[in-house]
């Protein structure tokens, strides 16, 4: 079939961008929408043009590169499927596809398609993890974990990172990448001794990067391609909510008469 | 001459890492923190090593090419991750996954390593659920497992099918603490080009800065590669697209040894290729042999669909032929028969590269449900790719390069023949002989990272005596003038050719010649091919822009130059190695269709010495020694 593409090119992050109009003939229905780009950058290269720039890698929905905001869509019209699992039979013989990058402030342009998503490293270092050094810990079937409790945390813990719930949301809010992980190991007993501290940490950080607030939209829940949805915003509420109350408790006094 | 010395410790096999242990230096906790550590890469392996390494107090710092670390390929593996434990009283023990997998390998792995792996694999779990890695478990709170192939014990611990990313992500979340911690220093987008020795030593690595193209040195103490496996050079693989050999290759070019390199695995669960534009192969775990069934029509070039062949007309392959194992072969075996099936004319779907994997008695006795609940996320991604739905009709499925057994040589400590070079993980050449078992690769890279070497750096760095050395000294700056005339030079040549065509040549050559079956005559003339393709890269290929900014076709032309003399080293290797073992399969060596050993000859490791530019590489032998199995015909019959 016939595609026609408007692509976002932007030589670098200060750099102006704009839409450029491409012609691809002979674009199989079997391709997924990244081999219809391989097409594409093997016919700018041959052309003598500068291939598009567009981040990927695993190319089966997992490693959260793939980052393309298709036709207005994050990840494009498939319900639950990223970029790179979006096959060209989404699209019919005569189409116009337009492409861009993420469009959010903490996520700058690097170049063409291609945005800087550092922001989500530093969330996590705010505390997104359990501090559990290597060596110390117990056997893992002294912790028992019911089976729904991991399902549940398990739906949280699959995001893959992608920001697709940024690029889609109109306040550009990391809400739903930041209630994942709050939800993934507030759920699990491991996590309670630093749930209130990881829930405080990471959403100061979020705000810090200049991610937008919330307001349920649910745009988020409708572009994840793990279709994780914003009931775990509702449980980073509440942990929120609980932190800051139990945080303007002082703390008993340490020491004393001993 | 290279020093292959293994260093295996003496002593009871059970007490060898324990005497070790307790034999190797300790450095101390005020002198830990002058000491710097350089991790490339951040897949299981090498994020947990540069994590563990942090909370003991080490300086680390750790490199990526990705955007963040969180994007390895550990990310990619589905099914689970093998560990003693014993948990279903089925009879495993630490002895049991260690002789499964020695014999998965086909008897072409350090029983020392192999031993340690399965000793510390019982921690890894340990350490995992510590962290909060959301392992599936039984309705009372337990733990619960699956089987693999090789193995008929149940020992392999799962997430759903996202048990690379659930471990990863744990890697990941410490890693990342420790960033926060400011104890790890984190370096994305940041690719290595060159490994730099001083005296000898490994002593730090200069590297690109893919968004600026900034080239930059950076000295150490010791330098871990963990930079994961080579099947790109296929092209076609299963895995990610950015995987590469480039790290370890630069490391062999300054002298460190690689091992095995024709040792590959071809998966035989993945989705067929569908045309010419394909550009990598999906991985179908594993797992889902536990529940699917293996078949091809019985009558050749039968092209009725699959629902219309009735059952007494369809040969279960595995089933037929394996009895005690079944479904459950061994990779390398079932990757084996589907192509036998399909070279004999009995293969399904497009160009009869296809066989089938059907769920229709899993779902008919256990129920569609139950079966959406274990293999969900994979029916769903196979849907999205072929466009069939595999709970209605049977997947089709065709064998694919999926993992690297061979890798830099190294010793007991996880060190190359480069003293304070050290690699990790699938890098490595370790532990998986010729074969490498399901669920045993997340096994390793995290045995590797969390449990070997921040005890063994430990021990080189208390018992060597390292000159201080940084950034300005003449041997990073002439690697760094070599990385800027590399570059310079694929910018100029300015020729007719895509990197892709070459890669896609490369890889054809490589499966036609080196893939599941090889000879003499095709080996040979392999060589000869890619030494011809490699003369028309440096004179054709075609690399648009600039260096000083994002620029994927550069980073891609390095990469694929490396895979082009990787290739002709892997056909090297499996056309001097005269017999058949795991994954290498030389036609001229079989019996009954079986892999044919020849352990007089070939029990040993193959270490390969680079020569220099246009010389042919040196072959250095690591014998192997068994003491506590016995060689035997590997049988799943």
């Amino acid at each position: 079939m016939k595609i026609t593409l408007n692509v976002w090119r932007q030589p670098a992050s200060q750099a102006p961008g704009k839409l450029e109009r491409y012609d691809l003939d002979g674009v199989s229905a079997d391709m997924s929408f990244l081999e219809m780009f391989d097409m594409l950058n093997e016919q700018l290269t041959m052309e003598g043009r500068e291939p598009v720039a567009f981040a990927h890698d695993c190319r089966e929905g997992i490693c959260g590169s793939c980052a393309m905001m298709i036709n207005g869509q994050a990840h494009g019209p498939w319900k639950g499927t990223a970029t790179c699992q979006l096959h060209m039979r989404a699209f019919r013989d005569g189409d116009i596809i337009t492409v861009e990058p993420w469009r959010a402030a903490p996520f700058p342009v690097v170049k063409d398609l291609v945005v800087n998503r550092g922001a989500f490293d530093r969330i996590i270092q705010a505390g997104g993890y359990i501090s559990a050094s290597t060596g110390g810990a117990r056997d893992a079937n002294e912790i028992l974990i019911g089976k729904d409790v991991v399902e549940e945390a398990m739906d949280a813990a699959a995001c893959i990172g992608c920001g697709a719930c940024v690029a889609a949301c109109p306040n550009a809010s990391a809400s739903l990448f930041t209630g994942a992980k709050i939800s993934h190991l507030g759920l699990l007993p491991q996590g309670q001794p630093e749930r209130d501290r990881r829930v405080l940490g990471m959403v100061e950080q979020m705000d810090l990067e200049g991610f937008g607030h919330c307001t349920l939209t649910g745009e988020c829940q409708e572009a994840c391609p793990k279709e994780i949805g914003i009931d775990v915003i509702k449980h980073m509420h509440r942990d929120f909510l609980t932190a800051s109350a139990r945080r303007q408790e002082p703390r008993a006094a340490t020491g004393g008469a001993g | 001459m290279l020093d292959l010395n293994s260093k295996i410790p003496s002593g009871p096999l059970e007490q060898k890492w324990d005497k070790h242990r307790f034999e190797m230096k300790l450095v101390n906790p005020a002198n830990k923190r002058k000491h710097h550590v350089i991790v490339v890469g951040a897949g299981l392996a090498g994020a947990s090593a540069a994590a563990t390494m942090a909370e003991l107090g080490y300086q680390v710092s750790c490199f990526v090419f990705h955007d963040s670390p969180r994007r390895a390929h550990s990310i990619a593996a589905q099914g689970g991750i093998n560990a003693a434990k014993n948990y279903q009283n089925d009879g495993d023990s630490v002895k049991r996954l260690f002789y499964d997998t020695i014999k998965g390998g086909d008897f072409r792995a350090r029983e020392a390593n192999v031993y340690r792996l399965a000793q510390v694999s019982v921690n890894i779990i340990d350490q995992c659920v510590a962290q909060g890695v959301p392992f599936a478990r039984e309705y009372g709170g337990l733990l619960a497992n699956r089987s693999f192939g090789g193995a008929q014990v149940s020992r392999t611990f799962y997430a759903r099918g996202q048990t690379g990313q659930q471990l990863l992500l744990g890697a990941y979340q410490a890693l990342e603490r420790q960033v926060g911690l400011g104890k790890v220093r984190m370096h994305t987008f940041e690719e290595m080009l060159e490994l730099v020795l001083v005296n000898g030593r490994a002593r730090g690595i200069v590297t690109r800065n893919l968004l600026s193209g900034a080239v930059t040195s950076h000295a150490a103490d010791a330098v871990v590669l963990a930079t994961g496996g080579y099947g790109n050079v296929f092209f076609l693989s299963t895995n990610a697209m950015y995987s590469n050999v480039t790290a370890t290759w630069r490391a062999h070019r300054k002298g460190a040894a690689f091992a095995n390199p024709c040792y590959t695995q071809i998966h035989p669960t993945c989705i067929p290729v569908s045309g010419e534009h394909q550009s990598k192969l999906t991985l179908m775990s594993e797992s889902l042999r536990n529940d699917g069934r293996i078949w091809v029509p019985k009558a050749q070039g039968d092209r009725r669909p699959p629902s219309q062949i009735p059952e007494g007309e369809r040969d279960y392959y595995l089933e037929r032929k394996y009895p005690s194992f079944g479904n459950l072969a061994p990779r390398d075996i079932a990757s084996r028969a589907a192509k036998e099936a399909c070279d004999d004319g009995r293969g399904v779907g497009p160009g009869g590269l296809g066989v089938y994997l059907d769920f229709g008695d899993s779902i008919r006795r256990l129920g569609r449900t139950t079966i959406a609940e274990r293999y969900g996320n994979l029916f769903d991604m196979y849907q999205r790719i072929t466009d069939e739905n595999p709970y209605e009709q049977p997947m089709r499925i065709y064998p694919a390069v999926h993992y690297t057994m061979g890798g830099l040589w190294v010793d007991y400590n996880l060190m190359s023949n480069v003293p304070g070079l050290h690699v990790a993980g699938e890098a490595n050449f370790s532990d998986h002989g010729a074969n490498r078992l399901g669920a045993s690769a997340l096994m390793q890279g995290l045995a590797d990272g969390y449990f070997v070497l921040p005890y063994t750096i430990g021990d080189y760095l208390a018992s060597t005596a390292l000159e201080k050395v940084d950034a300005a000294h003449p041997e990073f700056r002439a690697a760094e003038q070599a990385v800027r005339d590399r570059q310079a030079r694929f910018l100029g040549i300015k020729g007719r050719r895509t990197v892709d065509s070459f890669h896609k040549e490369l890889g054809k050559v490589m499966w036609d010649y080196c893939g599941m079956a090889r000879d003499r005559e095709g080996l040979t003339k392999a060589i000869g091919l890619i030494q011809g393709l490699k003369e028309e890269y440096w004179r054709n290929v075609n690399v648009p822009g600039s260096g000083d900014s994002l620029n994927q076709s550069l980073e891609k032309a390095g990469r694929v130059a490396d895979f082009i003399e990787l290739g002709e080293l892997m056909c090297r290797d499996a056309l001097h190695r005269e017999e058949s073992c795991g994954g290498h399969f030389r036609t001229e060596y079989q019996e009954d269709g079986e892999a044919k050993r020849n352990d007089e000859a070939f029990a040993y490791v193959a270490a390969w010495e680079h020569a220099g530019e246009g010389q042919d590489p040196v072959l250095h032998k690591e014998p192997l020694a068994y003491e506590n199995v016995k060689l035997s015909t590997r049988s799943y019959k």
